[in-house]
């Protein structure tokens, strides 16, 4: 395999997801933004503390990939995680109660918004350590193909913790033992505010995969039905024994880094041809111009997707937070 | 009852392991390669024949994957017995051990465990800075980890078996010089214990401790190799006539407290040896314990033997001066009296 392996996508119209699967995927994308918007305003208003790493842009990603996960595969995800959390299964009341540091919350108060997840639908906390969930990713996989479950792991990353020796670490080991887990690259173009040509050589990331003898795919991160077949195709390769696969999606946040993130490490030309290619509103056009939905049955979707926000910000604002003597526990298992 | 040493102690408990667990597997390099070494001291020899390369796994040079990986399997329900040549190569994986292995089960709010085992030799035996370290303190300073430091066959191969019944992770420090390697992998001025270990099924418990040596006049709380030393320098020193009781406390986390303060209160006076450099070792820590629980039993003040705040050097003289020697041990006993 050359270093120029890396490849880019078509849609194929073949491997489409179902109508029913079309409108699950709207209903995710619109969960994951509307939450993060929910979320972003009640910092501001000063209902959550600390900070935020906002998904928004980003969400065709963990969307397009969760589709075609059981609940018993496993999701590692980063400082960026609530898309990650939100497109698996994990419920918005118990990251919203999360981010309020709520004894309710996924991680009982003792994660955050960095370490949101749920081991019972297979998301881990998340590992807020740039490059360092790749090992562990591959670690499960190792165990899942001992264990003959079928069952794979996800790792998903941005651009910037493809230069962690770690990360290289695990891809050559995942790839030597043929391990079932995708390796997810968000490339959203800066890592912080380092622009990705300051650090890379390289065209892209999917180049690396060919240092390692994985097949490594170049996908567009922002259209979701391409994310959902690239990452099909993985799925099955992984589970089916062949192995892991480098998939780059590329994608942007509309957003800032984080908090107080004023981005004028970019310009704002470059932020408005992005946000024609912002996914959300793309696809809910596509789903409306090839009549996979109108109007009324989106926006039922979209009522129903903001209720469940309220539930949550409510079920947040209702729970009690953690006792301090709680700050003890959870260290060990006893 | 037969008689073994620590490398084979460890193999045994290793194979006992794998017989009685399917979940319990090895990870490291050259730990099972045919005609290879069977890991750096030949801890795992011949167990890659006995379970193959599935459960005996020789990974690429990839200190910081091997750990990670094993916290990754851990979670996913195995239980890794993991394998680094050096302890100092701890240092490649401190991320996953540290931020990783022992923080994931709180963030999650203790929905998931994280059952791996990391071995790691310690001790200067004539290789320089970078293959010397006694690196036991580091870890103790990290809540979610446990570390045990066995000294004889019977702890190692009980202590091994607690550790990976255990579902948390638990490192476990051997010393170079007490393994016992045979052959090419023999090391120079090994002291190479060998001792008694039970056919029958039995486990140490991880946070005991053991008194090697009752005596009523000072107690040495010293690990691994400087446990050897302090009872060579009990011998010299009943001669003064001075009664040493010598505490192993083979667990650092948990550390048994109680007994060391039981055996202070006893003595009055109390000398920590430890292999690791001087400052913030893990016998500070011993120190600041006993000056807050057993003040008013204190005769002298206490006195810590371990290395002094340089890198292990390599030149035998020099090394010789770094590592606590039995003279060093009995000199700082007589100073209190």
């Amino acid at each position: 395999m050359s270093l120029n392996a890396a490849q880019s996508t078509e849609v194929k119209t073949s491997s489409l997801p179902s109508e029913v699967q079309m409108l699950s995927l709207y209903r995710t994308m619109y969960l994951i933004r509307r939450f993060e918007e929910t979320a972003n305003e009640l910092y501001m208003q000063g209902k959550i503390p600390s900070t935020l790493h906002l998904y928004i842009g980003q969400e065709a990603v963990a969307t397009g990939v969760s589709a075609n996960l059981r609940q018993d595969d496993y999701v590692l995800s980063t400082h960026r995680p609530h898309g990650h959390s939100l497109s698996k299964g994990v419920s918005p009341r118990v990251i919203m109660a999360e981010l309020f540091g709520k004894a309710t919350g996924a991680c009982k108060g003792k994660g955050g918004s960095m370490h949101v997840g749920d081991m019972s639908v297979g998301v881990l906390p998340a590992i807020a350590i740039v490059g360092g969930n790749a090992p562990i990713a591959a670690g499960a996989a190792l165990a899942f193909k001992m264990q003959k479950s079928g069952r794979i792991a996800v790792s998903y990353f941005g651009e910037g913790a493809t230069n962690e020796g770690v990360w290289h670490e695990s891809l050559n080991a995942a790839a030597i033992w043929n391990l079932p887990v995708l390796f997810v690259c968000e490339n959203n173009l800066y890592g912080a505010s380092t622009p990705f040509k300051t650090v890379f050589k390289i065209e892209s990331i999917a180049q690396r995969a060919g240092a390692y003898g994985m097949p490594g795919i170049v996908v567009d991160g922002n259209d979701v039905l391409a994310v959902y077949q690239v990452a099909k195709e993985a799925v099955d390769r992984a589970r089916s024994g062949n192995g892991p696969t480098l998939i780059e999606c590329m994608t942007y946040r509309l957003c800032g880094h984080s908090r107080s993130d004023p981005r004028t490490y970019r310009t704002r030309e470059e932020e408005d041809a992005w946000k024609l290619k912002d996914p959300l509103p793309n696809f809910r056009q596509y789903l409306l111009s090839n009549h996979y939905a109108n109007e009324d049955q989106i926006k039922v979707i979209e009522q129903e997707v903001e209720r469940s926000i309220q539930d949550a910000i409510e079920y947040a604002e209702a729970s009690p937070v953690p006792r301090p003597e709680d700050v003890y526990t959870d260290v060990f298992k006893e | 009852m037969p008689k073994m040493t620590i490398a084979e102690a460890l193999r045994q408990a290793i194979r006992e392991e794998m017989q009685r667990d399917e979940r319990v597997f090895c990870i490291g390099e050259d730990i099972g390669v045919e005609g290879g070494f069977g890991g750096a001291f030949t801890v795992t020899l011949g167990l890659s024949q006995e379970f193959g390369h599935d459960r005996i796994i020789d990974t690429p040079i990839s200190e910081a994957a091997i750990a990670g990986m094993a916290v990754g399997a851990a979670i996913a329900g195995m239980r890794p017995i993991a394998d680094v040549q050096y302890g100092d190569f701890l240092f490649n994986m401190m991320d996953q051990l540290a931020n990783q292995a022992a923080k994931l089960r709180y963030m999650s709010g203790g929905t998931l465990s994280v059952p791996m085992v990391m071995r790691a030799p310690v001790g200067a035996t004539g290789r320089g800075a970078q293959h010397a370290q006694s690196l036991e303190a580091f870890f103790t300073h990290v809540p979610g980890l446990k570390v045990v430091c066995p000294a004889t066959a019977y702890d190692a191969k009980g202590l091994l078996k607690s550790a990976v019944r255990d579902d948390n992770p638990v490192l476990v420090f051997e010393h170079k010089l007490l393994y016992g390697s045979k052959g090419p992998r023999s090391e120079k001025g090994a002291i190479s214990p060998v001792g008694e270990v039970p056919e029958e099924e039995y486990l140490v418990p991880i946070g005991k401790g053991i008194i090697r040596r009752p005596g009523k006049d000072v107690t040495i709380v010293a690990n691994l190799l400087m446990m050897y030393r302090a009872l060579a320098a009990a011998e010299t020193l009943a001669d003064h006539p001075i009664d040493v009781e010598v505490i192993d406390p083979r667990s650092l986390v948990p550390l048994d407290k109680d007994l060391i303060l039981e055996s202070v209160s006893k003595t009055g006076r109390l000398v920590i040896v430890e292999e690791d450099n001087l400052t913030n070792g893990w016998g500070a820590e011993v120190a600041a314990l006993v000056s807050d629980k057993a003040f008013w039993w204190l005769d002298a003040p206490i006195k810590r033997v371990a290395a002094p705040d340089v890198p292990p050097p390599f030149a035998p003289v020099l090394e010789g001066e770094y590592v606590p020697s039995e003279q060093k041990i009995v000199d700082a006993v007589l100073s209190m009296f």
